[in-house]
């Protein structure tokens, strides 16, 4: 297998502070901690609901894992097979090693049809490779037609969650932002709309209607593709997509090559846990299934780019693969407590939360200040891991890529403090030398509450400390029972005071084993 | 569910107080002793143990936890039960030891792994599934609430073992607490370098636990607690925070309030 090169940084997201910065910044944005808390909970509660009603919600669980695992572990064949039942359906397949050729791709297409527009279905693969920017750089404009992602796109700002990227405005701001914006780009929003929620869909309706009926390119991804009958999956609760993916003479899917299933059968486990983990419901509202090209019956050119962008780089890690099984569901995001108070433009790409932590690290590797913070941003709680719907085992590939980051080096002070930690806790008497600093300071200190110690400032700040102990535990029991170990032992009266053993394991203090 | 058929005096019980509690939480690893005792088990402290090496692994250098996995089993093999008060640190023996003991790349330490781990126990899981027992004779007559650690919880499941063991408890006043299941923020060396983002989530902890009137936050990993009563603390709210096991070990003879 030819290497490829990992994904390209994209200049937005170039320069992106750490992730404990952009944290400090986003904690403090009170508006969006509103929004977030309600939105998060309300569909965490949705979910569990769903989730808890199905039978056996680990068996399709793991049904899911294994789906995605049998596609991954003979990627390359599943993937001839797609092109060629693509092929033979009538679709054209493009090879897209990364997000430029991608890009090109999409704008040559949309430059032999001479349109100067395109609507767009939600699509993560299209904005991982910044596809809007590259088609506005050649004049093309690319409208949203996700609701969300109309906002975030009238906002001029960026998506702050994957399924819910709008999750960090509320109702008012978006009807302002509609009065303001909606006009520049084609139907203005009725002088009198309200926050009213139905107002508010109503004007996008109109406003995209025009778009939908003018258009002669599409542009979507797809949830799902399958290589037994060459048929893309779009999942989605709107009816834009299907607007998008019907009307239009010609449709472009980017597909990144992790989305495809062997078989149709595949999708039986998918379109049951895709719907009960991201939106919290039974059953998803529209789901777009086509295969190639069908005489007078929808789009009469179908394009698919099968894009690659890192992730052969991801599927060459034997542990690390399985984040390549994600169907995008953001279910970890929903579940996680860190996410839940930063939002999503804190991880830095268009990947946030829990899954993003481990993904662009995977995808972009961990040149960036901001990728290498990134496995960091969890307490390893594993909320995420009991929340995915494809057994995606977030804390240990957090873990794994810490391992990463603290091998590339640049760390020096804390790889000299882990060093030193493990060669004192390695042997016992280190360990007993080493205590008797905090049993020192327990003594001088008494009773009273420690609320700064110098260096410790990040704990301080908001956390008092925790007193030491005038004696530890080792001491207390070598006092109680002597030097030996059982509970029914007498006092042994060579056992030292200090709880250092006197038995002689072979090692010297300071000997190395 | 009892694990072994002999009986409990006759178990070679070792406490793994783990480096955290020996040094700074001596208490916990001591009312264990009390405990365990109390209801017949002969238990030893191991004195050459260390660490199981845990924050190593979780801040990336599982390199260095190597030696430590290597001096774990072989200070535990001999044991027919290893208890320890601590969710996170069991969980990281028996989730973590494995994958340590593969990266070192030694086949004869992954199966040395392998035949200690399932013999490594949360207090709660000893007592409810080893022993047998939920009522421990425990007296405490005070308003508690409980948090379960992210690492009993979701790593080694305990379920609700420990507020089985609580509600046996004579005198004690549980009130379940809000938003009982959503970490604390703690998250070992998560504290620090997102110090930011740790204390908002334990802010809003404390602030649950402040909501139940109670007296007494206790819970099955003492560091969590450090966190989180560093925050009671700073606000002055007067609430106190105990290991599950100093609660359990106390008795109208011996009260460990």
């Amino acid at each position: 297998m030819v290497t490829q090169p990992v994904q390209q940084t994209s200049p937005t997201f170039v320069g992106m502070p750490k992730f404990p910065v952009a944290a400090r910044e986003a904690l403090a944005n009170t508006q969006q901690r509103t929004n977030l808390h309600n939105a998060t909970h309300t569909i965490r509660e949705k979910r569990a609901a769903v989730v808890g009603e199905v039978d056996d919600w680990e068996a399709l669980r793991v049904a899911g894992a294994e789906a995605k695992d049998e596609a991954l572990h003979h990627l390359g064949d599943y993937l001839e097979q797609l092109e060629e039942s693509l092929t033979a359906r009538g679709a054209t397949v493009h090879w897209a090693r990364d997000a430029a050729e991608a890009n090109r791709i999409v704008i040559d297409i949309a430059r032999a049809k001479e349109v100067d527009e395109v609507v767009k279905v939600k699509s993560m693969a299209t904005q991982e490779i910044e596809l809007n920017e590259a088609l506005e750089e050649a004049g093309i404009h690319a409208w949203e037609t996700d609701l969300a992602e109309l906002i975030v796109q009238l906002f001029g700002d960026r998506p702050s969650h994957i399924l819910v990227p709008a999750i960090h405005r509320n109702r008012t701001e978006i009807r302002d932002v509609f009065l303001r914006q909606m006009g520049e780009f084609g139907r203005p929003a009725p002088a009198d709309l309200t926050d009213d929620p139905a107002r508010l869909a109503e004007a996008a309706r109109l406003h995209l209607r025009e778009k939908f009926l003018r258009a002669k390119v599409a542009v979507s991804g797809a949830n799902f593709a399958i290589a037994d009958t060459g048929t893309l999956v779009v999942v989605e609760s709107e009816g834009n997509g299907r607007m998008c993916l019907t009307l239009p003479e010609t449709l472009i899917s980017v597909v990144g090559i992790e989305k495809v299933l062997p078989t149709w059968d595949d999708l039986s486990p998918m379109l049951q846990l895709l719907p009960r983990s991201s939106t919290g419901e039974r059953m998803n509202p529209y789901t777009t299934m086509w295969s190639g090209v069908h005489d007078g019956d929808g789009p009469q050119e179908v394009h698919v780019i099968l894009l690659d962008n890192g992730r052969t780089h991801v599927l060459a890690d034997s542990v690390g693969r399985q984040a390549l099984r994600c169907i995008r569901c953001s279910a970890c995001l929903n579940v996680c407590p860190v996410y839940e108070r930063t939002g999503g433009h804190a991880y830095g790409s268009v990947y946030p939360g829990p899954i993003g932590a481990v993904l662009n690290p995977q995808l972009r590797g961990t040149a960036s200040e901001v990728d290498q913070s990134l496995p960091y941003a969890s307490s390893l709680c594993g909320a995420c891991f009991d929340a995915c719907p494809v057994r995606i085992n977030i804390p240990e590939l957090l873990v794994e890529l810490r391992g990463t980051v603290a091998e590339q080096g640049g760390h020096r002070a804390e790889s000299a403090a882990m060093k030193a930690a493990a060669w004192v806790l390695s042997d016992p008497r280190r360990l007993a030398v080493a205590q008797r600093g905090a049993t020192t300071a327990g003594r001088l200190i008494g009773k009273r509450t420690i609320r700064k110690v110098p260096g410790l400032g990040a704990w301080t700040d908001a956390r008092d400390v925790p007193t030491p102990p005038k004696e530890t535990f080792r001491q207390w029991w070598a006092r109680e029972h002597g030097d030996g170990t059982t509970t029914q032992r007498a006092a042994d009266p060579g056992g030292r005071a200090d709880g250092i053993p006197t038995s002689n394991d072979g090692t010297e203090p300071g000997g190395e084993r | 569910m009892t694990a072994f058929t002999a009986p409990i005096a006759d178990l070679k019980v070792a406490l793994f107080a783990t480096c955290f509690n020996d040094t700074m939480w001596p208490e916990t690893p001591k009312a264990v002793v009390r405990l365990l005792e109390r209801l017949g088990c002969r238990v030893e402290f191991p004195s050459a143990q260390t660490c199981c090496g845990q924050m190593m692994t979780n801040t990336g250098y599982a390199g260095e936890a190597v030696p430590l996995v290597r001096h774990f089993v072989d200070v535990f093999e001999d044991y027919d039960a290893v208890v320890a008060p601590s969710g996170s640190c069991v969980g990281s023996v028996r989730d973590q030891h494995p994958m340590i003991a593969h990266l070192a790349g030694d086949p004869g330490l992954a199966s040395e792994v392998e035949g200690v781990r399932p013999k490594v126990y949360e207090l709660s899981e000893f007592l409810v599934d080893v022993l047998g027992v939920t009522d421990v004779g425990a007296y405490f007559p005070h308003r508690v609430t409980y948090h379960p650690t992210c690492h009993s919880l979701r790593m080694l499941r305990v379920g609700d073992r420990p507020l089985q063991l609580l509600r046996a408890v004579e005198g004690i006043d549980l009130v379940e607490l809000p938003g009982a299941e959503e970490c604390c923020g703690f998250g070992g060396t998560f504290a620090m370098k997102n110090a930011d983002v740790s204390v908002a989530m334990g802010t809003d902890k404390a602030a649950h636990v402040v909501e139940t009137d109670a007296e007494v936050l206790v819970a099955g990993d003492n560091s969590c607690l450090a966190h989180i009563g560093g925050i009671l603390g700073r606000q002055r709210t007067g609430i106190r925070t105990m290991h599950l096991a100093e609660i359990l070990a106390s008795t109208k003879e011996h009260p460990t309030w």
